[in-house]
């Protein structure tokens, strides 16, 4: 007797992919939590609390900083979720054929990839809204403003899974300690996290460098959400840019992955 | 047919009747490279066999499986698992195919032991458990038992016996000439991406010539000399020369007509015309090696 064939649909295989993804995120919670904290907190205490008290910044330096902040989580911890396991599974532990083989096209592997990166880029952002209220005097949010922060949030960090695609599909294991610290670090002090893009007028090529900067968009948007009196980006501007990003690093990502997991 | 139809709607021709794996002439390039890894490899598995694909490393053999389980895209030709085609329908055919890599790919992560700390059997184990979850039709089975130690090699053997009782089909790859012939119904010996045999092992090997072997260790003559004496003897079918590049001694084989005891004086008896000196003599019944050495004139190894 043959069993009778399983026509399990995409949809479930993607879940049950995910569910996987995430099961494992959930069992090294510990060690996750404290790779999203640690540096955003220290830069928040260090920008927003020490250097205040010391009279370096103003006292509204804070308010600034923390949505830019949860725009770098948003991306970041994306971009490092996707990319690190990627070149890890593809080079060495081959962990990825595994996937490969569900009942899956070989692009919705990918998407789940992506997916996967955004949803910890999420929570990486989300946990920042408690620590800012901790570690901060007080946070002045325009709370109306939430729901296009939200928008702004998932979008970044979809755009964050999707470039860690690219990096993980493109980087071989010997150089991706170089390109985290030729990459990152630069997309790290340009996403108009730490200032207001709008005030680099007097700073244009710094300004443009900015501008090819996803997280840009995910901060000046932030502001405009949940801090408009400082100044900001309008929120269609960043909405684009965000969607353009999602969908040029989605494409290269993808067809970087297609090439790579077939032979 | 009708009522197949209506609890298996989606994939076409699933007939029960065809063959579980088909490869017609497939060819595979990795890049623009001259030299196919696969060059219009043909073969049929039936459903519930154990087949075995026999060969040196680098015959092509890991790719032909990679192309069966949807990892390598075929430059051309066509191949079907369960009859579905595998490179126009890669889904559905994950759905009824397993597989055991030749590499362990457990998960890191996995539960409360890390495959790091797992013994090669045990990971091999897990694998083959993985492999089976999904309750697949045909399980590919690459180099299951290469890098296992002798207890382990035994347990996936048995565990390959158990599986063709219950009626999966195997397909299995390997550069082991005794698994293959303890495990394979039916083995197709590959080299330089070509089939170049297909039968049962008991088949392939009558087809030598000789019933018989006699393994010969000897010095004081060169191989050429004393192949040609016995070669002229009555009864001898042929003889291989298996001197390896380091060795001192000459190692012939002997194939024989009828038994080896009968032939044996004779041959002694044209060695030492040679003047050679014999410092071991073996009678053996011929392997699928000898098959391989009679399709290739080299070894498997």
């Amino acid at each position: 007797m043959t069993a009778p064939a399983r026509t399990v649909s995409q949809g479930r295989a993607f879940l049950g992919v995910l569910g996987r993804d995430l099961a494992v995120t959930g069992k090294e919670f510990g060690s996750f939590i404290s790779q999203v904290l640690v540096q955003p907190f220290f830069l928040l205490f260090v920008f927003g609390v020490v250097l205040g008290q010391l009279g370096y910044v103003t006292p509204g330096y804070a308010q600034l900083l923390l949505p830019g902040l949860l725009a770098l989580n948003a991306f970041f911890v994306a971009v490092q979720a996707t990319a690190l396991p990627l070149v890890i599974d593809f080079s060495y532990t081959k962990e990825i054929e595994d996937r490969l083989l569900a009942p899956l096209s070989t692009r919705l592997v990918a998407v789940e990839k992506i997916v996967f990166g955004a949803m910890r880029g999420l929570f990486g952002s989300l946990v920042m809204i408690p620590v800012g209220y901790l570690v901060l005097d007080r946070v002045d949010w325009d709370l109306a403003g939430l729901p296009f922060a939200a928008l702004l949030l998932v979008l970044g960090s979809l755009a964050g899974g999707a470039a860690g695609l690219v990096i993980g599909t493109l980087v071989s294991p010997r150089r991706i300690n170089v390109v985290f610290a030729v990459v990152i670090t630069p997309l790290l002090f340009t996403g108009s996290t730490q200032f207001p893009f709008l005030q680099l007028e007097n700073l244009r090529w710094f300004q443009v460098v900015c501008a090819f900067n996803p997280i840009t968009y995910v901060s000046e948007g932030l502001r405009g959400a949940l801090t408009p009196s400082v100044p900001h980006l309008p929120g269609w501007v960043c909405l684009l840019a965000l969607v353009a990003s999602c969908a040029i690093f989605g494409y290269v990502g993808l067809r970087g992955f297609v090439r790579r997991a077939l032979d | 047919m009708s009522t197949q139809a209506t609890t298996r709607p989606s994939p076409p021709a699933r007939s029960d009747a065809g063959p579980a794996v088909e490869v017609v002439d497939l060819v595979k390039r990795y890049g623009r490279s001259g030299r196919p890894a696969v060059d219009g490899l043909g073969f049929a598995v039936r459903r519930g066999e154990v087949f075995g694909l026999l060969g040196p490393n680098g015959a092509g053999k890991t790719t032909t499986v990679g192309v069966l389980t949807t990892r390598v895209t075929p430059t051309s030709g066509h191949a079907t698992v369960a009859g579905i085609d595998v490179a126009t329908d890669p889904v559905a055919a994950r759905a009824v195919l397993g597989v055991v890599p030749q590499r362990p790919n457990l998960d890191r992560s996995q539960a409360t032991t890390s495959p790091d700390e797992l013994s090669g059997g045990q990971a091999q184990r897990l694998i083959i458990a993985r492999g089976l979850m999904h309750d697949p039709q045909v399980l590919f089975l690459d180099e299951p038992s290469t890098g296992l130690d002798p207890q382990a090699r035994l347990f996936v053997h048995d565990r390959v016996a158990d599986l063709a009782a219950s009626g999966v089909t195997i397909v299995l790859t390997t550069h082991d000439m005794d698994e293959a012939a303890k495990l394979a119904d039916r083995v197709g010996i590959v080299d330089h991406g070509k089939l170049l045999a297909l039968d049962s092992p008991s088949a392939l090997v009558a087809a030598l010539p000789g019933e018989a072997t006699i393994d010969l260790v000897l010095t004081g003559a060169d191989a050429a000399t004393v192949r040609g004496r016995v070669g002229e003897l009555r009864g001898v079918a042929g003889v291989d020369d298996r001197t390896g590049e380091t060795d001192e001694t000459v190692r012939l084989r002997v194939r024989c007509d009828g038994e080896a005891g009968a032939a044996l004086p004779p041959v002694l008896g044209a060695v030492a015309a040679t003047g050679a000196t014999v410092h071991q003599v073996e009678l053996g019944e011929p392997t699928l090696e000898d098959v391989f050495i009679d399709l290739t004139g080299r070894g498997l190894r």
